[in-house]
């Protein structure tokens, strides 16, 4: 009896420890080789970089909605050319939480091995970055890119619209969104002071009611206005907010917007359609992508970037309706996906990009001012 | 025989001593090393977190000392507006909650204590009261929702618009009726074993004395349980207080009370370096919480007086 | 006299019902709305397919595993801590009662959106070495689980003399581990059942630091899915509240049946 309870109390403790300890492998980085190189070239070139990659097996990811700029398809793609596992971690979490993580999985297989960021959060953590310089680095734009290879932009998309055509009609300019028949329906993804999208949301109505990227003040008078007229929603525009009608118009990035276009939400009768306004220049914000310097698994997250920047890579971030950074040299290749290219809005104007400065005058003012706008 | 021999020192609680009555009244090191290991595990995973807090709270992004982080916490519009949300939002659903719950605690207590109705309702306070927030935030997204079952009732009745009658959830006033919602539960598992200390015998005395049952409450229940209720208030207080889950699933637009004011601090992709700012509202938090749950330890010495 | 009692009992009868029909209600009001809503399928009808969604969805059934997991390991944990712990302050060192008492009640100061803000640096260490699973969140969820199992196993243990019962073992020649095991912990069976079934329900029901430092357990996993789909996410909810509910009603329920049964062979003697 003594004997018995004996050992299941040692049985017990045994468990308690192996369970919590082997449910997650300590883990480094892979080959050396690898965690250093800075160009394919320094690998030995492309094969030498497959072979390597698929040698590691996985890649980790982080950040990466499914329906965010398509990185659904492209993640698929990229797994089913080369027959990595890619470990799809937090798709909800923004760039301060994807730091966050690699902060605290750093040394582990778990960690994140690439990043896709906001600019600001991109270059407060410069440090975080291993430098490497894919093979159509010289066809990105200078100011879009780090000089040694420690970051580069990906994608841009426009601040847009969009609507339930079904239920109301399509706004064309920012200040229609104020008009009585949008009451209690429009949405803003994002608090402006947590999350990048809704902070530009702010910028474009800002653009559009005499403001400027160096002062928006006028758009946070703007969604005042919107608030106090009862036309804007407290409520979290989700994919499952708009397939239940919840959010019928929802200011956010084109992409985001246009992927509720899809086949689901038509058979649901929602006819989602997606305008950027008229009254203001386009606001653009550029994503940027990252090598983790502890990479578990240096190789393949190098390789992930050479196909990201890649015809494959480009066009399905265009198929997403994201506006792709090799966009031009892809179109004198006659490598785009001309169809994805036909389906993009124009730009009315030239986009308006803000730099770190007027960024961070932005943030300044939203953090002591928005609460109080919205109540 | 034991009592005689002198306590052999312990230098591990597994270890052989030779125990018993001697040992009781022992002063000797040996005895502390059976609490090290509590000591050990609270101060490396309650204790230093603490600190931590309460260090960085003073410090800047640097690592410098510095008090701009508290001094903001103190100055600024949005954190003293937070503060006093906050502080609304608690004292009114702590008030709710407590007079609510106690009403509920009084009809269960006044009930058979060994019949069914008594264990299944304080088995669904367990649950409620102790359940996420997330997930209250869900079952009244499905009540009171714009999908939710009494927005179409009063669509489908009475022609209300929902748009326009479900708007209020997800905000201040929505995340009251939410807060007291829980609260109700917790009032109950905490106020319902004062009740067990009111003797049938003292009611009856009363009675037949000549008394009503407003004397009764008046000058015997009532002075009995104030002390539990005011303890059981202040828990409320706090718990309402630092409460983050329901506020995190409801709330999307603005950050209206101080944990949200953290978790913003923390995890903002747009206003970065602001981490020790949280740790200075979390400090803030911290005072707040122990003056009220010092006031509550108090409360609690005094009713147990009267529960013997 | 007896006629103005039983007016009066009648009163407090009708409040009595009153009471616990309108506060009850209120309480149950979103139980069945939540059934209401999980339960909404195409046209109008109703479904089931919302619940057995739940079987194929890997995110959800993972966050399942992880929360019941760590439920489970902190249940292990908090006994291996607390009890004894708490004896040996009983029986050898009875001024670190109160110190025991207050550290045990400290978390109920230091809110979990505060605790979660300063964990991060010891949580580096413990992924460092255990790895980086969601059950790491045992460290912390044990200190969360102590004020409430503190005051379940402190209750049980002074309803019995544990000092005689110890001194009586230890006399006889066991070792503590022994006396614990085999002395105390049957005597205090109640309050550990209770402890442990309120250490579930916590751990089950926890968001605030599993959400911050990027878990995935069962609470950061229902809002997950609920941004993707609502009917999923209630479903979840509602199959967990009725799983804990069942639990801690069927474990009280077998705990009065045990002290009955044992009051009953006491008075066997």
């Amino acid at each position: 009896m003594q004997t018995k309870r004996s050992r299941v109390v040692l049985v017990a403790v045994a468990a308690f420890a192996v369970i919590v300890a082997g449910c997650g492998a300590l883990g480094g980085g892979g080959s050396d080789a690898a965690a250093t190189a800075t160009t394919a070239e320094g690998m030995g070139g492309m094969t030498a970089l497959e072979e390597a990659a698929k040698a590691e097996g996985k890649l980790n990811v982080i950040a990466l909605p499914r329906d965010w700029a398509n990185y659904g398809e492209i993640l698929d793609a990229f797994s089913a050319k080369y027959g990595i596992t890619i470990d799809e971690q937090q798709p909800d979490a923004n760039s301060q939480q994807e730091i966050d993580a690699a902060n605290s999985t750093k040394g582990t297989d778990r960690a994140p091995d690439v990043f896709d960021l906001g600019a600001n959060v991109a270059l407060a953590n410069t440090t975080l970055f291993a430098p490497y310089q894919v093979g159509a680095w010289a066809d990105i734009p200078d100011n879009l890119k780090e000089a040694s290879g420690l970051w580069y932009s990906d994608y841009a998309g426009f601040m847009s619209i969009g609507c339930d055509a079904a239920k109301v009609a399509l706004p064309a300019t920012v200040a229609d969104l104020l008009k009585p028949e949008y009451k209690g329906m429009i949405a803003l993804n994002g608090d402006p002071t947590k999350a990048a999208a809704g902070f530009h949301g702010v910028v474009m109505a800002a653009l559009a009611n005499g403001g400027s990227a160096d002062d928006i003040t006028a758009g946070i008078d703007f969604f005042k206005q919107l608030n106090d007229a009862g036309n804007l929603l407290p409520v979290d525009p989700t994919p499952a907010t708009i397939a239940s009608g919840q959010t019928p118009c929802v200011i956010d990035w084109e992409y985001n917007n246009a992927a509720q276009a899809n086949d689901t939400n038509a058979a649901a009768g929602i006819d989602w359609q997606i305008a950027i306004p008229t009254d203001a220049p386009p606001v653009a914000s550029y994503y940027i992508q990252a090598i983790n310097k502890d990479a578990p698994n240096p190789a393949a997250a190098r390789l992930w970037e050479e196909f990201l920047y890649s015809a494959d890579g480009q066009n399905g971030w265009l198929r997403g309706f994201a506006r792709p950074i090799l966009q031009e040299k892809l179109v004198a290749d006659g490598t785009i996906d001309t169809e994805a290219l036909g389906k993009l809005a124009e730009a009315s104007a030239a986009p308006v990009v803000l730099t770190q400065d007027q960024l961070t005058a932005g943030q300044d003012l939203l953090t002591g001012n928005w609460t109080i706008t919205i109540e | 025989m034991d009592a005689v021999a002198p306590a052999a020192p312990d230098r591990s609680d597994t270890g052989a001593s030779s125990g018993g009555t001697g040992a009781r009244g022992s002063r000797h090191l040996g005895d502390y090393a059976g609490v090290v290991p509590f000591f050990v595990y609270i101060g490396l995973f309650l204790l230093l977190p603490t600190l931590i807090v309460v260090v960085g709270a003073f410090q800047a992004n640097d690592g410098s000392p510095t008090l701009s982080n508290v001094e903001s916490v103190l100055t600024e519009q949005a954190f003293l507006a937070a503060f006093g949300r906050s502080i609304w939002l608690s004292v009114v659903t702590a008030l709710l909650g407590a007079v609510l719950g106690g009403l509920l605690a009084w009809a269960v207590a006044s009930g058979d204590p060994n019949g069914r109705l008594r264990p299944i309702i304080v088995a669904a306070s367990g649950v409620l009261a102790q359940f996420g927030g997330v997930m209250l935030a869900f079952a009244f997204l499905a009540t009171f929702g714009f999908n939710g079952l009494v927005t179409l009732l009063l669509r489908d009745s009475l022609g209300v618009d929902p748009q326009e009658s479900a708007g209020w959830l997800y905000g201040m006033n929505g995340l009251a009726v939410v807060y007291t919602y829980f609260q109700i539960p917790l009032m109950l598992i905490v106020f319902l074993p004062a009740f067990d200390a009111l003797r049938r015998e003292w009611r009856d005395a009363s009675e037949s004395l000549g008394g009503s049952s407003w004397t009764y409450w008046r000058h015997i229940a009532g002075p009995i349980l104030a002390p539990s209720f005011l303890g059981a208030l202040l828990l409320l207080f706090a718990n309402a207080l630092s409460a983050y889950a329901t506020a995190a699933a409801l709330i999307s637009q603005g950050s209206p009370i101080v944990p949200l004011q953290i978790s913003t601090a923390l995890t903002s992709e747009v206003v970065l370096g602001q981490a020790n700012v949280g740790k200075a509202l979390a400090l803030a938090m911290i005072l707040v919480v122990a003056v009220v749950m010092t006031l509550y330890a108090l409360i609690q010495r005094r009713a147990s007086r009267w529960a013997k | 006299m007896t006629a103005t009692r039983g007016s009066g009992q009648t009163r407090q009868r009708v409040a009595r019902a009153a009471i616990i029909l309108l506060i009850g209600g209120y309480l149950l009001l979103p139980m069945f709305a939540m059934l209401d809503f999980s339960t909404r399928g195409p046209g109008g009808s109703r479904t089931l397919d919302s619940f057995i969604a739940i079987g194929s969805n890997r995110d959800l059934l993972e966050g399942i595993f992880n929360s019941l997991a760590t439920a489970g390991l902190t249940v292990m944990g908090m006994l291996l801590l607390l009890v004894p712990t708490m004896t040996w302050t009983i029986v050898r060192v009875p001024r670190m009662r109160r110190v025991v008492e207050f550290l045990c009640l400290l978390p109920l100061a230091i809110p979990a959106i505060v605790l979660v803000v300063g964990i991060a640096p010891v949580y580096r260490g413990v992924t460092f070495l255990f790895g980086g699973s969601a059950l790491t969140l045992v460290f912390i969820d044990i200190i969360l689980v102590l004020p409430f199992a503190y005051r379940a196993l402190d209750g049980a243990l002074r309803s019995i003399d544990v000092a005689t019962l110890a001194d009586a073992g230890r006399s006889l020649g066991a070792s503590w581990p022994r006396v614990i095991r085999q002395i105390i912990v049957p005597n205090i069976r109640p309050g550990i059942l209770s402890a442990s079934v309120l250490a579930v329900a916590l751990v089950l029901g926890e968001f605030t630091i599993s959400s911050l430092l990027n878990f995935d357990t069962l609470q950061v996993t229902i809002n997950l899915i609920g941004k993707r789909d609502a009917f999923i996410s209630v479903a979840v909810c509602l199959a967990a509240l009725t799983f804990a509910f069942v639990l801690i009603y069927a474990i009280a329920a077998f705990g009065s049946a045990d002290q009955r049964r044992r009051q009953v062979a006491k008075e066997d003697e």
